[in-house]
């Protein structure tokens, strides 16, 4: 049996959430709970084969669902954030296959074979990747939402620069390095509602030294 | 989003087919702009074809000097490679310029080319769009329309097309290859590809139902100075108010537009004029704006300019 006191942010969030649901919205808790969690589907469930951080995963999932709520929903994985759900913000930025993509605007089905890897896969509390300890050592956020795509964007970002694929800002395009502006410029998929862009910034800088 | 069938490709014809026995069906590659719009029910697709899987994602040189670019090329792969950046300079700008490094990723040449309008009435569920649901009316025309075209327009529609890639793709005169259901093959000239709005808004290119992009071909390099400017409201990932492509040689000078209209904006007449004003009015006759985006031809003359000073500098 777990720890009553170990109390997770996730598991307040989600009961007072539902607590919040319940004095909204009376009728519709009265429902069956089973009724509201699962809508009726018309589309058979299909089978999809992947590996995520290294481990191979077999799901059966209504075709609708995105990479992203597979991640979350399905293997549990809450790492990666669904912010605005439309590409916008990069909350969902995962790696797939060694490129950086929104998780949100792909279909889970899409990627039989694939090779994932998210926030989880990088690192954890005790072995953190080195850009994980960065934005640590630089205040690289506030509140923290949007921080898994940012890291998991800003790895494969390094990637791209390494790689000689050009940006918006590089001057000559036969001529691809590092700078500050090259790193404000390839990361303005992922937003920040804080606005911790200079301490991102000064991590990124500092994981591309070492 | 609404229930849909799946099912991945194994050959383009086959693809093809498969969008003609369905109803309803949509080809999928990147998938960044239409799932974006099945979640919000503007598209409602029955049925998914997935074609990601059918060899089209190579740049290949051609007979006559040119280059294919496969269907499926994704925006990063075709910015970055190195012919590109070399000999269509003005296309590895352009498709920098756009979106995001996460969505660069994803998002495929066709794709590009097919992707919808941004204008924030065709989004807007709640209000009309002759081009969401045709014969309901244009919110935009008298509404908040700061963003939208000038050249080109109709009573029905002022929509944009939003993409900088495929302004340097009518810049270079480039060719969409494609195939239809019954294994029929055509190129079509990129200038060709997509429609004015018109009274059919809701139609907007000349593709026929079925029928699927392979690749696009570019014609030999033209050689000169390749430039792509850019304005917009943020410095990054965000759509143009106004772009410039540009090549200028020896003796030659090419422009194109974004922003400004239904398509990429280019005419040829005015590439035989010198100076950013008599270019600017030859390419801006006719222009029909509205009090909020006036400012889009005194934008365009301006950054032609710029684009000029720089070509030359």
């Amino acid at each position: 049996m777990s720890d009553p006191n170990d109390v997770t942010r996730r598991t307040v969030l989600a009961s007072s959430a539902a607590a919040a649901g319940i004095a909204a919205a009376p009728a519709i808790a009265k429902q069956p709970v089973a009724h509201r969690k699962a809508p009726p589907s018309m589309t058979p469930s299909m089978q999809v084969a992947l590996t995520v951080n290294g481990k191979a995963e077999r799901l059966t999932i209504d075709p609708r669902v995105t990479l992203l709520d597979a991640l979350r929903e399905h293997l549990r994985l809450t790492g990666s954030k669904k912010g605005c759900d439309h590409g916008q913000c990069g909350a969902c930025t995962v790696i797939v296959n060694g490129r950086r993509i929104n998780s949100c605007l792909t279909l889970a089905v899409m990627h039989e074979g694939d090779e994932v890897t998210t926030i989880e896969g990088l690192g954890s509390p005790e072995k953190l990747h080195p850009m994980q300890a960065a934005f640590v050592k630089h205040d690289g956020f506030q509140c923290g939402y949007c921080t898994p795509g940012q890291i998991c964007s800003s790895v494969a970002m390094l990637g791209e620069i390494k790689d000689g694929i050009p940006s918006h800002v590089t001057e000559d395009l036969m001529h691809v390095g590092f700078s500050d502006a090259e790193v404000r410029e390839r990361m303005s998929g992922n937003i920040c509602r804080c606005a911790a862009y200079p301490n991102i910034v000064a991590a990124i800088r500092e994981v591309h030294k070492a | 989003m609404r229930p849909f069938t799946y099912e991945r490709a194994t050959s383009a014809q086959a693809a093809a087919q498969a969008a003609a026995a369905y109803p309803d069906a949509r080809f999928i590659a990147g998938g960044t702009n239409l799932l974006d719009l099945m979640k919000l029910q503007i598209e409602t697709p029955a049925h998914l074809i997935d074609v990601n899987h059918l060899g089209l994602d190579r740049i290949e040189k051609t007979g006559d000097g040119g280059l294919r670019i496969g269907a499926h090329v994704r925006n990063t792969d075709l910015a970055a490679d190195r012919t590109v950046r070399k000999d269509y300079a003005v296309l590895s700008r352009a498709l920098l310029s756009g979106a995001s490094g996460q969505l660069r990723n994803k998002a495929t040449t066709a794709g590009n080319l097919l992707q919808r309008t941004r204008c924030p009435y065709f989004y807007d569920t709640s209000k009309p769009c002759n081009k969401r649901k045709p014969g309901s009316g244009c919110a935009a025309i008298g509404g908040f329309n700061r963003n939208l075209a000038i050249m080109g327009v109709s009573d029905a529609c002022i929509a944009t097309h939003p993409s900088d890639m495929a302004v340097a793709m009518r810049l270079l005169d480039a060719r969409v290859e494609t195939v239809n259901p019954h294994g029929i093959t055509r190129a079509i000239p990129i200038a060709e590809l997509h429609r004015l709005p018109g009274d059919t808004p809701h139609i907007e290119t000349v593709l026929q139902p079925g029928e699927l992009i392979t690749s696009v071909v570019l014609p030999r390099p033209l050689g000169g100075r390749h430039v792509y400017r850019k304005v917009r409201d943020r410095a990054s990932h965000a759509f143009a108010n106004v772009s410039v492509a540009a090549v200028i040689g020896d003796g030659f000078q090419r422009f194109a537009f974004g922003g400004l209209a239904h398509k990429p904006w280019r005419v040829e007449a005015a590439e035989n004029l010198s100076g950013a004003d008599a270019i600017a009015d030859a390419v801006l006759a006719g222009a029909r704006t509205t009090p909020q985006n006036a400012f889009k031809t005194t934008l365009t003359r301006r950054t032609l300019g710029a684009v000029l000073r720089e070509a030359r500098a």
